[in-house]
């Protein structure tokens, strides 16, 4: 075929082009050709449709994430905020920590190992190109139910490739979420978060400034994979009939990954770099528009100067192509020995495609002919933007109350408590979490099944971070609102039962379609939710990740935001785990129950999800985060109560060190186990701590109930008695029996 | 006490490793391994990871670097020298240690806090343990089952070459529960588990992989 260039483009005005094929809409073609005056070139239409897809450009969601800006905290903590590849803040001592979660829900159905593994790759190379060193990964996964059969194709590949290439690269992985539920069969949520470290003068940002100053691709060749991820796989919604789609699956090599981190690391501390980018969604096209629309001039290309895997690919293939393990640099001319050396010395290979211009344009040449010429902004930032319908789904008008016969005596209270237990959402994860590594580094404070993730972050003076990442996606099905501020508060909680203060937050949004008005108004409500509790509890959102299209014909996934918290600990010898540590301690619920089943997955368990969430109270959270801070010396162990309400609580509580409980509860004793009323948790002190948790408590307008004592090997509740293995065989056998 | 940690492209835990030798009291001195400069030091760590992504065969790429050379010479004089997981691989492939690891059993990679017993404390790596001492040590791996000949096996057992070996459950189908093994001359000791992961209580399963360290301290010392 013919090279389309900008001269035949202007001489063929009527020449038919596959906007279509590439997922544009026929008004989006219509404003490229008036942006450029003519019909875009074949490599420009390539790059415009990857860069206004909807996973590049937000176009369904920036109208509502607006909000964002509008409802800003103002916080000293932030250094950097939405817009970058990943937001920064200050936690103390010079250090400076960045961390976001993205999605890879799509690619991962299509082709689960290295749609997972891809996903992992691509959020370390964001929080690398910040500028740090990536130190933890987290990963909230959701599936179909565990026993469908697809669920037992998609998991295994899934857990394998987040381990496989995360093990690879050294990043311990802290936590996360395995969550199943029938509305994923066929979208699969794989959400990866990665967490990094800085010195604040180490930030780095995606700009190409300085005329003459060089554009230098490094790290892997580009080969045909992963062409038109974003704008085939990631903005569409899967339909039966369909081809798998699965050329535009990347493929991952995290190897060199881990030695484009070393080599990064090191250019970083000599300074060799003016701006840089990575090379993830829409690889070439989006780094180089990015980076041009970031700085004050334009840029020239060579693009056939590119290094190849595959000799044969066309220039519209190049631009589009989303090759892993790459990163784009703008480099002084001066610098540009040493930054060779370096990649030399970690065999990575390092390649000047072009550089800045004096300019306002993005010019790229294939062999001296020129095949793009655009202003960048228009590229990466002017996308369309789409104010879609919404309206309140009539579901919700037909909601009905929980309706299941309660268990009272013994024998039934301890025949629900075994069930709950072993059911797939509470079961033991260990199945998933043992093949990942959780020690590498040597940092792991805190890690899976405990309620956060924790680094230590410096040696000499103990500071440490924790994260915990959360969603309850039945409270956002009955009311998105409060459902987001739920999943807010619930990691709040998360990290400080672990004794850390709660700091900043980031955010993937899983929906459905866009395009259906119930989702969007799902989604439009969520984001409001969001702005408005960050604003309320003071923490900066610092960016966040929205993956749309998570739908099966008519069928959406349950509306699923997912929350991270990231939270600072001044001592990490300080922390306080989940499980009971010894006998004699006594027990201490912190804050009470309501009768409501709502949501609850003892509810999921009957088949039933009820009418209506919990309302999200922020004072009564904040003041329970300020009591739960402020007691830690106080405490032997500290849970959150959350999934599972207390029957799963107290079974983490027991099992960790095989210590039984005694437990004795007043009121409705099914509310007491079962429901998920949010704003509690359980403790456990020493006897004569007990006066100080009664002064505490009252300072910080917290009930507080003690329910019982440590001890034996039995859990006993209200005359229930559950021998611990009879307990631990329930709880640990159910995910081995499904996934061997 | 001068103990040197090589990183080969994809090592991953040779900053725990460096970390266990500063902890122990030694001087911990970080080797790169395209050099074939071992810096004077006293004994060398080759630390767990993913050398050159364990194409090929894990370790078997790494075996060929310019610094595994003098090693190996070193180490056919007796010097100490200790592979931890993706390191233990590398002493196999250079034919230091005998033996392979191949894929675990069940074919996950698996994480997880195990009990071993340590069989053999005339080693310098491991003489501050007591014989039959039970410890717990992560291991994090993929290919972590030992497979030799019978006849290998036999010699292992024979002469007393075991060092670590699984308690409770064997994690991964290893021949005769073997979690580590040591050369004829006792001075390059081969084992899966991380004992630079359980050095501190605050970050590990427990503290009883320290010993591996302040040992190798104190045979030099003995010197």
């Amino acid at each position: 075929m013919a090279l389309d260039t900008v001269s035949v483009a202007q001489s063929t005005p009527d020449n038919k082009q596959p906007w279509r094929e590439l997922g544009l809409k026929e008004d989006e073609y219509q404003s490229i050709r008036e942006i450029l005056g003519r019909r875009p070139t074949s490599s420009e239409l390539a790059m415009y449709s990857v860069m206004w897809s909807e996973h590049c450009s937000y176009k369904s969601s920036k109208i509502h994430l607006k909000q964002f800006g509008e409802k800003a905290v103002k916080s000293d903590a932030l250094l950097v905020g939405i817009g970058e590849n990943a937001g920064v803040v200050d936690i103390g001592q010079g250090y400076a920590i960045t961390f976001k979660i993205e999605s890879h829900n799509h690619p991962s159905f299509v082709e689960p190992y290295q749609g997972a593994a891809t996903g992992v790759g691509g959020i370390v190379r964001d929080i690398l190109t910040m500028g740090a060193r990536p130190i933890a990964v987290m990963d909230p996964l959701r599936f179909g139910l565990a026993d469908a059969p697809d669920t037992r194709r998609v998991l295994p590949g899934i857990v394998a490739g987040v381990g496989g290439y995360g093990n690879c690269l050294g990043l311990p992985n802290i936590g996360g979420e395995v969550v199943f539920d029938e509305t994923y069969a066929g979208n699969p949520l794989v959400n990866a978060l990665c967490v990094g470290v800085m010195k604040h003068s180490d930030i780095k940002l995606a700009t190409a400034h300085g005329t003459g100053n060089l554009v230098v691709l490094f790290g892997a060749k580009t080969g045909g994979d992963g062409i038109g991820g974003v704008s085939v796989l990631a903005s569409e919604t899967f339909a039966d009939g369909k081809s798998a789609k699965r050329p535009a699956v990347q493929v991952g090599d995290p190897f060199a990954e881990k030695v484009l981190i070393e080599c990064s690391l090191e250019i970083f501390a000599e300074d060799l770099v003016v701006g840089i980018q990575d090379l993830g969604g829409a690889g070439l096209s989006c780094a180089t528009s990015e980076l041009a629309s970031g700085g004050s001039g334009g840029m020239d290309i060579q693009l056939e100067k590119v290094p190849l895997r595959d000799p044969s690919l066309s220039p519209e293939e190049i631009l589009m192509s989303e090759s892993q393990e790459r990163m784009c640099a703008i480099i002084e001319p001066s610098k540009l020995a040493r930054f060779m050396q370096i990649c030399k010395k970690w065999d990575v290979t390092a390649t000047v495609i072009g550089e800045v211009t004096s300019g306002d344009r993005l010019n790229i040449t294939w062999n001296g002919e020129l095949i793009v010429d655009v202003p960048p902004r228009t590229v990466a930032h002017d996308g369309p933007v789409y104010n879609r319908p919404m309206a309140r789904p009539a579901y919700l008008d037909g909601l009905t109350p929980i309706s299941i016969p309660l268990p009272q005596t013994p024998a039934e209270i301890k025949d629900a408590i075994l069930k709950l237990v072993a059911s797939p959402n509470i079961a033991d994860k260990s199945w998933v979490t043992d093949q990942y590594d959780r020690y590498v580094r040597g940092d792991s404070v805190l890690s899976q099944p405990e309620d956060s993730g924790m680094i230590r972050i410096d040696e000499q003076s103990h500071l440490g971070v924790a994260i915990s990442t959360d969603a309850n996606a039945r409270w956002s099905y009955l009311d998105p609102y409060e459902g987001v501020k739920l999943a807010l508060l619930e990691s709040c909680r998360n990290i400080a039962v672990g004794g850390a203060k709660p700091l900043a937050i980031t955010n993937c949004l899983n929906f459905g379609s866009p395009e259906d008005p119930g989702v969007m108004w799902q989604f439009a409500e969520t984001v409001r939710g969001l702005a408005d509790i960050a604003l309320e509890m003071g923490l900066p959102v610092t960016g966040g990740n929205v993956s749309f299209y998570n739908q099966t014909g008519s069928v959406a996934i349950l509306p699923t935001p997912v929350i991270g918290v990231l939270g600072v600990i001044q001592d990490v010898r300080t922390r306080t785990k989940v499980g009971l540590p010894k006998a004699g301690l006594d027990i201490y619920q912190l804050g009470t129950t309501d009768a409501n089943f709502s949501g609850s997955e003892w509810a999921y368990l009957h088949g039933q999800i009820g009418d209506s969430a919990p309302r999200a109270d922020v004072d009564h959270e904040t003041r329970l985060v300020n009591l739960l801070l402020e007691g830690q010396p106080l405490f032997e162990s500290a849970h959150d109560l959350s999934d599972g309400g207390f029957a799963a609580a107290i079974t983490e509580v027991t099992l960790k060190h095989n210590i039984g409980a005694t437990i004795e509860f007043v009121g409705d004793i099914a509310a007491e186990l079962f429901a998920q009323t949010p704003g509690r948790a359980i403790i456990s002190l020493e006897p004569h701590n007990a006066a100080a948790l009664k002064a505490l408590a009252e300072k910080h307008g917290i009930a507080i109930n003690r329910l019982g004592q440590s001890g034996g090997d039995v859990l006993t509740i209200n005359g229930a008695h559950i021998p611990l293995d009879e307990l631990r065989k329930a709880h640990t056998e159910t995910l081995p029996k499904l996934f061997g | 006490m001068r103990i040197g940690v090589v990183t080969f492209p994809g090592s991953l835990d040779d900053s725990s490793a460096l970390r266990a030798i500063r902890l122990a009291g030694g001087e911990a001195v970080p080797l790169f391994h395209a050099s074939d400069d071992l810096k004077e030091v006293q004994a060398v760590v080759l630390p767990g990871g993913f050398s050159y992504g364990d194409y090929l065969r894990c370790g078997a790429i790494s075996r060929f670097a310019p610094i595994m050379e003098s090693i190996i010479v070193a180490a056919e004089h007796g010097f100490p020298v200790l592979g931890i997981c993706n390191g233990f691989q590398i002493l196999t492939e250079s034919h230091l240690l005998p033996g392979a690891l191949i894929r675990n059993q069940d074919l996950h990679f698996i994480c997880t806090d195990q009990p071993v017993t340590v069989e053999n404390t005339n080693t310098p790596w491991t003489r501050g343990y007591t014989q039959g001492q039970r410890i717990v040590i992560p291991i994090k791996n993929g290919e972590g089952s030992y497979q030799a000949s019978a006849e290998t096996l036999a010699e292992l057992e024979g002469e007393g070459r075991v060092v670590l070996r699984y308690a409770d459950k064997n994690p991964n189908g290893s021949q005769n529960n073997i979690a580590g093994i040591t050369n004829a001359r006792g001075n390059v000791v081969g084992v899966m588990p991380h004992p630079e992961q359980a050095i501190e209580s605050l970050t590990g399963p427990s503290e009883d992989g320290l010993i591996f360290f302040s040992s190798i301290l104190q045979s030099l010392v003995a010197r």
